[in-house]
């Protein structure tokens, strides 16, 4: 039987906003992977948790409140901890272009802009998953 | 190195446990080693089961379930089913999100399984997960099921207590005495009973038990081919209470019913009686040795699934020849007879493992 991609899409922070989140974990669950989705509000603890009791390949961050340079690098940072950075990382929403090599440099694998179609997501999880 | 998983979920190492149930359910044959050797700690949680149709509140519930129990300490695992797409094969997992604020909580573990391809309400894998969850030592598993309709009744074949629950504004009374779901609760809760009707689904589902234990006393005190259709056409004619003093005589002993529960899942109302409930019952299954018994029910039923499904495994890994093809062929141009090919796969089949 071939291994199942799980994804973790999250929404750090403070913002209300999850279309974009839910537009996404549509577009992976056609793609056949299975999309645990956590919802609005989380913090950086919370989600980090739920990737590790799910077993999860990925974490999509999800955020337009713009407190990605604080919430998306302290993700990363608590996966190091835990012995799990071996859970590939990425995020979207409203994120300016200047903040994207910061991001980056702190292990954010890649930054999705609005607009972005989604089987460009799709194709960069297929490529760049860390666990064989 | 599976000795290491092995000992890494008997540790409570919640990356072990979380990777284990992945490979469980990926079918990987080493991961079924490991699960043989944490065999010392199966039946060792109690394993509730909470079902229910889309939306009536399971997860919402069971959020405030696991509030209730690490309240008085127990460690609690969950297990969360939702349904893969019959297309892509993928899985949106929407239960955990009512869940998350116990996420950090390191007496509780929440994995959420899709049911790849099975339509009884939970997925192959699911009694597997529950076995490493106890081999990690949680104390209480709850089981959310796929939202289910009327026959998705798996979770009898795991839980120890089938928690079913309905809502208000579902439809009329002879939902409930329809045969499937319904006859699986050993406690009902009627969720949102806020709601306009919730009192009137609580009598038609006390009617439906009351009726139900009545027709089994019927069945008992003097079996026969007339005793049921006699009992029913008393009820017809006089109406179910006038039956009660003579059929069910000692009414001091109405606890021999599932009870009817009503809760706000939203607003916690209610949870706190419903876990008593719970556990109360539980202690009385086990103390009874209906517990016993039920789960050697449970799992003589789960071992004819897992054979049945080698069968099927067999079938599909055998494949390349393309003799399931051909047969269907022959079938098609009435060659030969469904039933004598499906006969004469299963002989070979039995042949070829005797070799």
């Amino acid at each position: 039987m071939e291994r199942k991609i799980r994804v973790i899409v999250a929404k750090p922070g403070l913002d209300g906003h999850d279309r974009g989140a839910k537009v996404i974990a549509r577009a992976l669950r056609d793609a056949g992977m299975e999309v645990i989705y956590t919802g609005l509000r989380q913090t950086p603890e919370q989600i980090v948790q739920a990737a590790i009791q799910e077993d999860a390949d990925v974490i999509a961050l999800s955020i337009l409140s713009g407190a990605h340079n604080h919430l998306f690098p302290r993700v990363v940072d608590l996966l190091k901890e835990k012995g799990a950075d071996d859970i590939l990382v990425f995020g979207g929403g409203v994120i300016p272009e200047e903040d994207i090599p910061f991001l980056k440099s702190k292990g954010i694998a890649e930054v999705f802009g609005p607009g972005t179609p989604t089987s460009v997501t799709v194709d960069f999880i297929k490529t760049h998953l860390k666990r064989e | 190195m599976i000795d290491t998983l092995a000992r890494r979920c008997l540790d409570g190492d919640l990356r072990a446990v979380a990777r284990l149930i992945s490979l469980l359910e990926d079918g990987d044959k080493n991961a079924f080693g490991t699960l043989a050797a944490l065999k010392q700690r199966s039946g060792q949680a109690h394993v509730i089961g909470i079902t229910g149709p889309p939306g009536s509140g399971k997860s919402t519930l069971t959020d405030k379930l696991i509030g209730e129990f690490r309240a008085s300490g127990k460690k609690v695992g969950v297990i969360a089913v939702d349904p893969s797409s019959p297309f892509s094969g993928g899985a949106i997992l929407g239960d955990r999100l009512r869940m998350q604020e116990h996420a950090t909580d390191p007496g509780v573990f929440i994995r959420s399984l899709a049911s790849r391809g099975r339509l009884g309400g939970l997925s192959k894998a699911t009694a597997f997960a529950l076995r490493a969850l106890e081999a990690a030592g949680y104390d209480i598993v709850i089981i959310e099921t796929v939202g289910v309709g009327q026959s998705e009744i798996d979770i009898v074949k795991v839980a120890d207590t089938v928690v079913l629950i309905s809502v208000p504004g579902l439809g009329d009374d002879i939902q409930v005495i329809k045969a499937g779901i319904m006859e699986i609760g050993d406690i009902f809760v009627v969720n949102k009973s806020d709601r306009d009707g919730a009192d009137r689904v609580v009598r038609e589902i006390r009617a439906m038990l009351e009726t139900q234990a009545m027709l089994k006393r019927g069945r008992s005190v003097d079996a026969g081919p007339d005793t049921l259709s006699a009992r029913n056409a008393e009820i017809l004619h006089h109406g179910q209470n006038d039956l009660r003093p003579e059929t069910m005589p000692d009414r001091a002993d109405p606890f021999d019913l599932p009870p009817v529960m009503k809760t706000i899942a939203e607003t916690g109302e209610g949870v706190p009686e419903l876990c008593r409930e719970i556990l109360s019952r539980f202690e009385d299954a086990k103390a009874s040795g209906e517990l016993e018994k039920r789960r050697q029910a449970s799992i003589k039923s789960q071992l004819k699934d897992l054979v049945g499904w080698q069968v099927m495994d067999y079938f599909v890994d055998h494949e390349e020849n393309g003799r399931l093809d051909n047969l269907a062929r022959a079938i098609l141009t009435r060659e030969i007879d469904i039933y004598t090919a499906a006969r004469e796969l299963f002989s070979a089949l039995i042949k070829g493992e005797r070799q």
